[in-house]
């Protein structure tokens, strides 16, 4: 009796075990009914939700496009969240089950090095989804470089580009300087040493120049010419230290705060009352963090302006990728094709959500048009801007240490300039929190 | 014969009914544990998506956490924080101990308070954290009123601060645990022979005589009790720091705890040496296990 219950049990745990293995052999030749989607953050999905032909959003996590769900896991990247779950799913991605296989994520620019050019492959190459170079020959090359790996095949696609500019509150600019004409303005802010001395002046005005020091960092840290490691190496490139050393002298003057990105505090400028002058970002800094949905902010009164700022550069930008081993190629090949080459989405998304897209030509056109004015912007039309800076864009000094190195600069530059710490202190904290991260790393 | 062997079989059920917790325990704490120490002695972390080790190590991660002495400014953050919420905590403790305990007081709604005391345990300590940073971030509601009411002209950066935050992480831990303490010692006082309060009342003693001559020297076991495990507890104190400096420990670190480094090193996976940290804490617990272990045992002597 015993015995036969036994054959029985272990019978019935084969059978499990064949049984789904049967179904995955026979889903893994057509199309998998279930899209995985990994991302950190809502603006991808906004984006897919508004402008992918056919897809019918069932709740916040849940859609649909034709048959095939589509299934949204969002992991805030705090405390390297986002990538700690990518680590652990994407090596494996290959034998999972057909339903939870991840088919599409994406990649920000400060760790999409990492997923490209990993030992373990985890994306498909471009071409191996059916996508053609000529169908890529309108988007700009920078966004083709960062995610080409080493052997150069293009493992991830963008719609958008991302050069930054100087963003400023026009009401502070009449406060000011009685104007809020962008030439003018720019002749404010046109060097790092103007745009020091221009803070003096709005300080004497209550307005603080940049919300936190923060604000100015990846303007330096976009014109530094060595990357933060070199053969295993770490290296502090001499610009940033340069932001460094004003953005202390900005600190200690009491014309800005030590603030930290995406904090309350940092934000509060993005309303009348937060009495700050500018913030440094690309499109989607403009579009999808400055509360421009909610009545009574700048963005919403249309009342910011852009200029060129000190320095042009560039910031962040978000990449598709497809999973390796994912059973919907023909499905992301086609949102990739819809989101990042439709000429007609593309321009869609420029008018809907200001946001500034990742196609040449369309860019150029539209940057004449002013019916691309931007509504945030009072009506400014800052494509030509973008444009200009989109050419200049060059992320060679890009690697795969960036986003530890620079989130660790910054915590441990925030003990020096709120006077905690000396700058060498300072600096061998940062050591010290690098080597924690990297322990592969030589550090001196 | 047949007697023995229904003996036996009854012995049997006592087995099987141990046998969920030892699956438990051995499933979730033991084989953890082992682990853990094996794992101290090797050099496994990632680099990105690749893989480095596991490479034995013989004792370099151990070597590494003394030679950098980072480990002993992190014990005395962990310490200072423990004491400063500590002592307060044990000094209300004891008082609303005496009070609900008091025979001759008999306040009203007792239960009531010992619950709303016991609330803040019931909150998640992250959210408690959270709501924390919330309120004392640098533009947040405290300072406002600060300001406003004229306490303060400008407001005060409480995280930008060593001892400003040092005493907030203390505040929320008195805050959380109090009222855990409290019923704790209540339960002491209460176990304590009334009999001995009533004589020292007829023999004229006053009640402070009769709180420090009495009720504390009686009292010493749970205390002694509730001292150990709430050392214990904050040695392992992380998540009120961790939220409320957003895993830094700021300013330079004088807020990080032991537990905060050993989840640094969990950044890249480096299950080496933060199993070295785990071993060398798990050392030090232990033995105030063991002391805690003596002190019942001698009470129980004394007996």
């Amino acid at each position: 009796m015993k015995k036969r219950m036994m054959r029985l049990i272990s019978l019935a745990l084969v059978g499990a075990m064949i049984l789904p293995n049967a179904v995955v052999a026979d889903e893994a030749a057509e199309e998998g009914k279930v899209l995985n989607i990994q991302c950190w953050n809502e603006e991808f999905k906004s984006r897919l939700t508004d402008h992918y032909p056919g897809y019918e959003e069932v709740d916040a996590t849940h859609g649909k496009i034709g048959d095939v769900d589509v299934v949204w896991t969002i992991t805030p990247s705090d405390d390297n969240a986002y990538q700690n779950n990518l680590d652990s799913i994407l090596p494996g991605n290959e034998e999972a089950a057909a339903d939870d296989k991840v088919d599409l994520f994406l990649l920000e620019a400060d760790y999409a090095k990492k997923y490209v050019n990993s030992d373990v492959v985890v994306t498909e190459t471009i071409a191996d989804l059916g996508i053609t170079d000529e169908e890529l020959a309108n988007q700009f090359q920078y966004t083709k470089d960062i995610v080409t790996d080493a052997d150069g095949n293009l493992r991830g696609l963008s719609w958008q580009g991302c050069p930054g500019v100087l963003i400023y509150n026009r009401d502070a600019a009449m406060d000011v300087w009685g104007t809020e004409d962008p030439e003018q303005v720019q002749t404010m802010v046109a060097s790092w040493d103007t745009f020091n001395k221009t803070a003096e002046e709005l300080n004497a005005k209550g307005y603080k120049v940049v919300s936190t020091v923060n604000d100015t960092y990846r303007v330096y840290s976009d014109n530094a010419t060595t990357p933060w490691v070199i053969d295993g190496k770490l290296n502090i490139d001499d610009n940033i230290m340069k932001w460094v050393d004003d953005s202390k002298a900005l600190v200690d003057a009491g014309y800005t705060d030590t603030f930290d990105l995406w904090s309350d505090d940092w934000a509060k400028g993005f309303f009348p009352d937060g009495k700050v002058f500018c913030y440094f970002g690309p499109a989607w800094l403009i579009n999808f963090c400055m509360h421009a949905d909610e009545e009574g902010s700048i963005a919403n009164l249309g009342r910011w302006g852009a200029v060129e700022g000190p320095q042009g550069f560039s910031w962040g930008g978000t990449w598709i990728a497809a999973a390796k081993g994912t059973d919907n190629k023909e499905l992301v090949a086609d949102i990739m094709r819809k989101l990042t080459m439709d000429e007609t989405i593309m321009t869609d998304i420029v008018k809907d959500d200001s946001d500034f897209v990742n196609n040449k030509p369309a860019m150029e056109a539209a940057a004449e048009d002013d019916a691309y004015a931007f509504a945030v912007l009072g009506g400014q039309n800052p494509l030509g801007m973008f444009l200009a800076g989109a050419e200049k864009i060059d992320r060679s000094t890009m690697g795969d240490y960036d986003q530890g190195c620079t989130e660790e600069f910054q915590a441990a530059m925030k003990n020096y300039f709120d006077g905690n710490a000396s700058l060498d202190e300072a600096l061998d904290l940062f050591k010290k929190g690098v080597s924690e991260k990297y322990p592969e790393l030589t550090i001196e | 014969m047949k007697n023995n062997r229904k003996a036996v079989s009854y012995n049997k059920w006592g087995y099987i009914f141990l046998i969920p917790f030892i699956v438990v325990y051995i499933i979730f704490q033991l084989i953890p544990l082992c682990t853990t120490i094996y794992n101290s002695f090797y050099e496994n972390f990632m680099s990105g998506l690749k893989q480095i080790g596991p490479n034995f190590a013989g004792l370099q991660n151990y070597a590494k956490l003394f030679s950098e002495g980072d480990i002993w400014v992190y014990l005395k953050n962990t310490m200072i924080m423990w004491i400063l919420g500590f002592v307060p905590q044990i000094v209300i403790s004891l008082l609303l101990g005496a009070w609900f305990s008091d025979t001759m007081l008999r306040l009203k709604g007792q239960r009531f308070f010992k619950t709303v005391i016991y609330l803040p345990n019931l909150i998640m300590a992250s959210a408690f954290a959270m709501l924390f940073f919330a309120l004392f971030s640098d533009g947040g509601p405290i300072n406002t009123i600060l300001v406003n009411i004229g306490i303060l002209k400008a407001p005060y950066r409480f995280f930008s601060h060593v001892w400003s935050t040092r005493a907030l992480v203390a505040f929320m831990n008195f805050l959380m645990w109090f009222g855990n303490t409290t019923i704790l010692l209540m339960a002491g006082m209460l176990g304590i022979d009334t009999s001995l309060f009533e004589s020292a009342e007829v023999d004229g003693a006053t009640s402070t005589q009769v709180f420090f001559r009495i009720t504390l020297p009686l009292l010493r076991p749970i205390l002694v009790y509730v001292m150990i495990t709430s050392l214990i507890g904050g040695l392992q104190m992380f998540d009120v720091p961790q939220i409320l400096t957003n895993g830094t420990g700021d300013p330079m670190r004088s807020s990080m705890t032991l537990i905060m480094y050993l989840n640094k090193h969990l950044f890249n996976k480096n299950f080496g040496m933060a199993g070295a940290l785990s071993v060398i804490l798990f050392i030090v617990t232990g033995i105030l296990s063991l002391i805690v272990f003596r002190f019942s045992g001698n009470s129980e002597k004394a007996r």
